[in-house]
């Protein structure tokens, strides 16, 4: 069931973005950003999380994710040390995330070559 | 000749005092093209769009190489024969121009008009042997899909999703030789063209920034020439694609001129946008170059073309000012070509 969960939940999530995609003129990279701060705002209002412990990877893995996990970050930081926190916690939050993203692409670039596109 | 004698016509364009004859021409293309409609009139197909080389700009460089090596080998002349080269390409700073055509060591005009660079290239290279400076020269210009991408919208390494409307790139480079020789092609006149801006933002429709200026360098010329469009077999663009055709065929409706018999678009012609999956048409300054020079000329050569108006246009797109928030110019440039009769060679 938890596959299921996350599979639906992930794909419906993708299926959305390329609507966003096919039918808006807007670029991926202001797509991207547009995911992370929805995730946020998600995070905020506290919708996100439970659809996280319904879904899991189906919606802690797609951008969404990367922007609620930004929030919970700082959140619990600024419960910590105050108004500092807003700086502190969101990358520290997130650190697994862009690090392993960057170490990754890394690899893939020593490994494969772009080809031309069909 | 007299020096009184004038040889600028109308507002925009100008005749020469000597005939410019085309003696060869080359056109050298990637797969993709190969596979297209005009596939098999191509002198040279790449299987390996990366031409053997490390980077897509080092590629596209070895275009431009091959097809003025092509194009001096079927005119049967040497590099030292040719005294100027105008060329240019799509990249920052030429860089697919100077890497390709340096070794060559021929004086070199580098151009940029975006895709009207072919246009741009033949009418300068044609005032130049027109004016008597020069015997020979070349006129070439190049572009390829992986570089312009990287140039003007995502590396392909970010492995993007293009929208469907976006036009192809061509990967193509076309040479032509200019010369006072008598050839079985020759260019009468040329009409260059004013940059039209009118204020289209969408990097994606280049076909709307360019067809205003196609339009106008077209109504010019037929206005300084004293033509209508039926004194040409022909009225080709360069790279207006679908959505541009209709823009530019309308727009010189509203001036009640009729050019729907008799105009083609390059970018159209290329691809098959169904089998090939292009959903658009093709662009860049290779298109029109390689349309051109294995598509029409061999038409003009036998005479089943008596006189074409060749209209390369560009879309004047730099990625500083596009993020600046400033609009796309466009600008074309028209070179008319005619079929020499056999009795005149």
């Amino acid at each position: 069931m938890d596959y299921f969960n996350a599979f639906w939940v992930g794909g419906l999530i993708c299926a959305l973005t390329q609507i966003l995609m096919e039918k808006t003129k807007m670029l991926p990279g202001r797509i991207m950003v547009l995911l992370v701060c929805a995730g946020a705002v998600l995070g905020a209002v506290g919708i996100y999380q439970p659809l996280i412990d319904y879904a899991g990877a189906g919606a802690s893995v797609p951008l969404l994710g990367f922007g609620n996990t930004l929030w919970k970050g700082v959140k619990e930081a600024v419960e910590e040390n105050g108004l500092l926190g807003i700086f502190m916690g969101g990358l520290k939050a997130s650190a697994v995330g862009i690090c392993a993203a960057l170490v990754f692409g890394y690899i893939a670039s020593l490994i494969f070559e772009p080809k031309m596109k069909s | 000749m007299s020096v009184k004698e004038k040889y600028d016509i109308g507002q925009q364009s100008l005749t020469f005092p000597r005939d410019v004859y085309l003696i060869s021409s080359a056109s050298v293309v990637g797969k993709k093209e190969g596979e297209g409609p005009l596939g098999k009139a191509f002198d040279m197909i790449c299987e390996d769009d990366k031409f053997g080389e490390d980077t897509w700009e080092m590629a596209e460089s070895t275009l431009q190489k091959e097809a003025l090596s092509l194009a001096m080998g079927k005119a049967d002349i040497t590099p030292e024969d040719i005294r100027y080269l105008f060329a240019g390409d799509l990249l920052g700073q030429n860089i697919a121009t100077s890497f390709g055509l340096m070794d060559y060591e021929i004086p070199l005009f580098g151009l940029y008009g975006a895709c009207s660079t072919a246009g741009e290239s033949l009418s300068l290279a044609a005032m130049c042997v027109g004016a008597g400076y020069a015997r020979t020269v070349a006129a070439l210009t190049s572009s390829h899909f992986a570089s312009a991408e990287k140039q003007f919208r995502f590396p392909l390494e970010y492995a993007n999703q293009r929208p469907v409307s976006a036009t192809w790139t061509v990967t193509g480079s076309g040479a032509f030789l200019l010369s006072g020789k008598k050839g079985k092609v020759r260019i009468t006149g040329i009409t260059t063209g004013k940059i039209v801006d009118m204020g289209i933002k969408d990097s994606m429709n280049m076909g709307a920034a360019m067809a205003p200026a196609a339009a106008d360098v077209i109504e010019q010329n037929l206005d300084d020439f004293k033509r209508k469009p039926l004194d040409y077999d022909k009225i080709i663009t360069g790279d207006l694609g679908y959505i541009g055709q209709e823009i530019l065929i309308n727009l010189l409706k509203q001036k009640k001129i009729d050019i729907s018999n008799v105009h083609e678009d390059c970018g159209i012609l290329i691809y098959d946008k169904e089998k090939q999956g292009t959903g658009s048409s093709g662009s860049g300054c290779g298109c029109s170059a390689v349309t051109l020079s294995a598509h029409y000329l061999p038409m003009l050569e036998e005479g089943s073309l008596k006189r074409i108006l060749f209209v390369p246009t560009g879309a004047l797109l730099s990625t500083v000012s596009f993020n600046e928030g400033q609009s796309v110019p466009g600008i074309a440039h028209a070179v008319v070509l005619e079929h020499v009769e056999k009795e005149a060679v």
